[in-house]
């Protein structure tokens, strides 16, 4: 059977981080640019997978980076909702607009 | 020598009197401080007196060669293992000379200010002010090293502008003290130029030393100073021209004299010390304690004898037009400090031609004597009848006996009648110009001539004359310590002539035969006497004889009177030329240019902090575009640019 190729699995990559990003621009919500950011880190687990599979298949680094990152991201979650929280506690919104008190 | 180092209290009395009577004065001894400072200054007295009999009399000579004594020596900074500031004492036979006329001259004046200055509010100020000055001024005499001597000059300049200002109530006085600060403070940085150069060379600060690597021909030190020019003047020329002019500030020689008939303003006893006896002369002293290396330098003498025969001639022809008697005083001071300066300028090093600087000291001596009579008699005049001016003074002979006996001979002698103590001194200083320049000479007879006029015009107008009407005072002609002054002075002007002077103070320290030649002091004593038969011509009795005279001259007097205009010379060229020229300029630029950068700094950044802080808006999202922006530049910046 024919392979995918690698530029195949970039495009996809690639897609899904420029749709992360868009998202962080352009939600106000944290809760959605929180999942915006989790958009942006599974496109760059699908690159260090991929290319350790294209490139050096007989070694595994691109795949335990790409577990350590789901760690780190489970952790950024928690810590990104205990934020979250203490916002909605102290401006009653979640809304990043309205928490542009720290400014010139 | 450690058996001199008692010498140290004669400064240090007055210094202490000074501190007391500075700190606790007002308080403990408002009427008690004369006697506090007449009393430790007797001691002081004393002290010197007797240093100047050990001196002269008992160990100062070596093979009948009177040495140097460093009495005592303390280093206080050491710059480099040779170049240090010390604190040190040291004796030769001018500084032995001048502790004695110091200290005797302060004590008469500390003695006549007990009457002169009876009542006055602040007396204890006064006599604080005093003993500053005279510490200050025994402690330049006595100096053994030439920043220690600057030091104690500044200390000088700082009593006399404190004693000038004394009455500060009136504006002249303040004024007249700003003056005399001003002007002989920037004397002062000439001194201080000269000193850098002269130490910078020799690479010391000693005088001992100093004197010694500068006069010794094939030293390194001699040979670099020498060859090293600049303007095509050799660097010792300029350095002690540089130290003359500071010299010429303290000692009011032309055109450095304008603050001291100015300086007039002050208490007449304070006259009599600093602006006619002591200060003044320290221009002298310093070229005299410098002697050795001026004599080598012909260019730096010839002006020494320059600028002391013009000053000579030309304060003398001021103060024959004059009417206020300590301004003609003054003149006179700064005529006879002339002599004094041109006496050293003709003299050379060593034996018979030493004459000039022997004949300078001399009449130093006994100037110290007959000008402070002057100036006390002059005070005591101006205290019994309440009018400096002579035009309003007049037939005082009867009312103040002993003023009058004591004027007259204080006149007799600084008009260099024998035997009076001035003939001997000017005979000196006359005969060593005689062999040397016949100019000078010529200059020196005629305002001799001129001296004895002048002196005798203030006698006659303030004790002859017409006779004015003086309205009973209650203290008569002055209380005892205010005669008493008077008298031991004039005893000292008769006889400070006989003092062997020539014997002890020599410019290479041995001993000088006195020379008293009848042929050769004829014309000069007939000089002096037709002055004053001149004199007696025209102010005896009231006639209007000089007023003749006067319009005759025409312009001519009238720019004497006016002081030859220097005064306005220098008023134009400070206030038109210097402030116009130099200030308001350096003003502007202050306020444009160096402001303008400072303030154009804080307004540039204040703009462009205004321009960009709306990049700081506080929106997260913002942020995160910025940084995405920035990493995407870079990305393209590392793919495209630094392949």
């Amino acid at each position: 059977m024919n392979e995918i190729s690698i530029t195949h699995i970039l495009f996809v990559s690639t897609a899904l981080f420029f749709i992360g990003m868009y998202g962080l621009f352009t939600r106000r919500n944290m809760i959605t640019m929180l999942m915006a950011i989790e958009l942006i880190l599974n496109s760059v687990n699908i690159n260090f997978v991929a290319f350790n599979k294209y490139l050096y298949p007989d070694k595994l680094d691109g795949v335990f980076f790409a577990i350590f990152v789901i760690t780190i991201a489970a952790a950024e979650a928690a810590l990104a909702i205990a934020i979250i929280i203490n916002l909605y506690r102290s401006h009653d919104s979640i809304d990043v607009e309205d928490a542009s008190e720290l400014k010139y | 020598m450690s058996h001199y180092s008692y010498i140290v209290f004669v400064p240090l009395l007055p210094l202490v009197t000074f501190l007391i009577l500075g700190l606790f004065g007002r308080k403990y001894f408002k009427i008690h401080s004369g006697s506090v400072g007449v009393v430790s200054l007797l001691i002081s007295t004393i002290l010197s007196f007797y240093t100047a009999y050990q001196y002269f009399f008992i160990d100062g000579k070596t093979n009948a060669v009177f040495q140097n004594i460093i009495a005592l020596k303390y280093t206080w900074l050491q710059f480099s293992p040779n170049v240090s500031i010390d604190m040190g004492i040291l004796l030769d036979p001018i500084s032995v000379m001048m502790i004695v006329i110091v200290s005797f001259i302060s004590l008469m004046v500390h003695i006549f200010s007990l009457g002169y200055m009876k009542g006055e509010e602040r007396l204890a100020t006064y006599y604080a002010f005093l003993s500053l000055f005279t510490f200050s001024m025994l402690g330049l005499v006595l100096s053994s090293n030439i920043f220690q001597i600057y030091m104690f000059w500044e200390l000088v300049g700082i009593s006399s502008f404190l004693l000038i200002g004394f009455f500060f109530e009136k504006p002249s006085a303040v004024a007249a003290s700003k003056k005399a600060f001003i002007v002989t403070r920037f004397a002062d940085f000439g001194f201080l130029v000269g000193i850098l150069i002269l130490a910078f060379y020799s690479g010391t600060l000693d005088f001992r030393r100093l004197i010694e690597r500068l006069t010794s021909v094939q030293s390194t030190e001699f040979i670099q100073i020498t060859s090293a020019t600049f303007l095509g003047v050799s660097m010792l020329t300029w350095g002690l021209i540089l130290v003359f002019i500071g010299g010429a500030g303290k000692s009011a020689m032309f055109p450095l004299h304008i603050w001291l008939p100015d300086a007039m303003e002050g208490p007449t006893p304070v006259s009599a010390l600093i602006h006619a006896a002591t200060m003044v002369v320290a221009g002298v002293y310093l070229v005299a304690r410098l002697f050795p290396v001026f004599s080598i330098d012909l260019t730096a003498l010839q002006i020494v004898t320059w600028v002391g025969s013009f000053s000579a001639l030309f304060a003398a022809v001021i103060a024959c037009t004059q009417t206020d008697i300590k301004r003609v005083l003054a003149f006179s001071t700064i005529s006879q400090i002339g002599f004094m300066m041109f006496s050293l300028g003709v003299s050379k090093y060593g034996g018979e031609n030493g004459l000039g600087f022997t004949g300078s000291m001399f009449h130093l001596f006994t100037h110290a004597f007959f000008k402070s009579l002057l100036f006390l008699g002059a005070g005591a005049v101006i205290h019994f009848a309440h009018s400096n001016d002579i035009k309003e003074l007049g037939g005082l002979r009867k009312l103040m006996p002993v003023t009058h006996i004591s004027f007259l001979i204080a006149c007799l002698a600084i008009a260099g009648i024998p035997p009076f103590s001035g003939f001997f001194s000017k005979e000196d200083i006359l005969l060593a110009t005689y062999q040397s320049n016949k100019l000078i000479y010529g200059i020196a007879v005629l305002t001799s001539g001129l001296t004895a006029f002048y002196m005798f015009r203030l006698y006659y107008s303030i004790f002859w004359n017409k006779e004015i009407r003086i309205q009973e005072t209650p203290h008569g002609e002055g209380t005892f310590s205010m005669k008493a002054p008077l008298i031991i002075l004039s005893i000292c002007t008769v006889l400070a002539g006989f003092v062997p002077i020539s014997s002890w103070v020599t410019s290479d320290g041995a001993p000088l035969k006195s020379h008293i030649n009848v042929g050769f002091s004829a014309f000069p004593v007939l000089m002096a006497a037709a002055g004053i038969l001149l004199a007696t011509y025209l102010y005896k009795t009231q006639n209007s004889r000089p007023q003749a005279i006067a319009s005759a001259l025409g312009s001519l007097y009238r720019a004497a009177y006016k002081k030859f205009y220097i005064d306005e010379v220098y008023l134009f060229i400070t206030k038109k030329i210097i402030f116009n020229g130099i200030g308001r300029p350096a003003a502007w630029i202050d306020k444009n240019i160096v402001d303008g950068f400072m303030n154009l700094l804080a307004t540039a950044t204040a703009k462009l902090s205004a321009m960009i802080k709306g990049l700081q808006s506080g929106k997260v999202q913002n942020y995160a575009l910025y940084f995405f922006g920035g990493i995407i530049g870079l990305a393209l910046l590392f793919i495209y640019v630094f392949k």
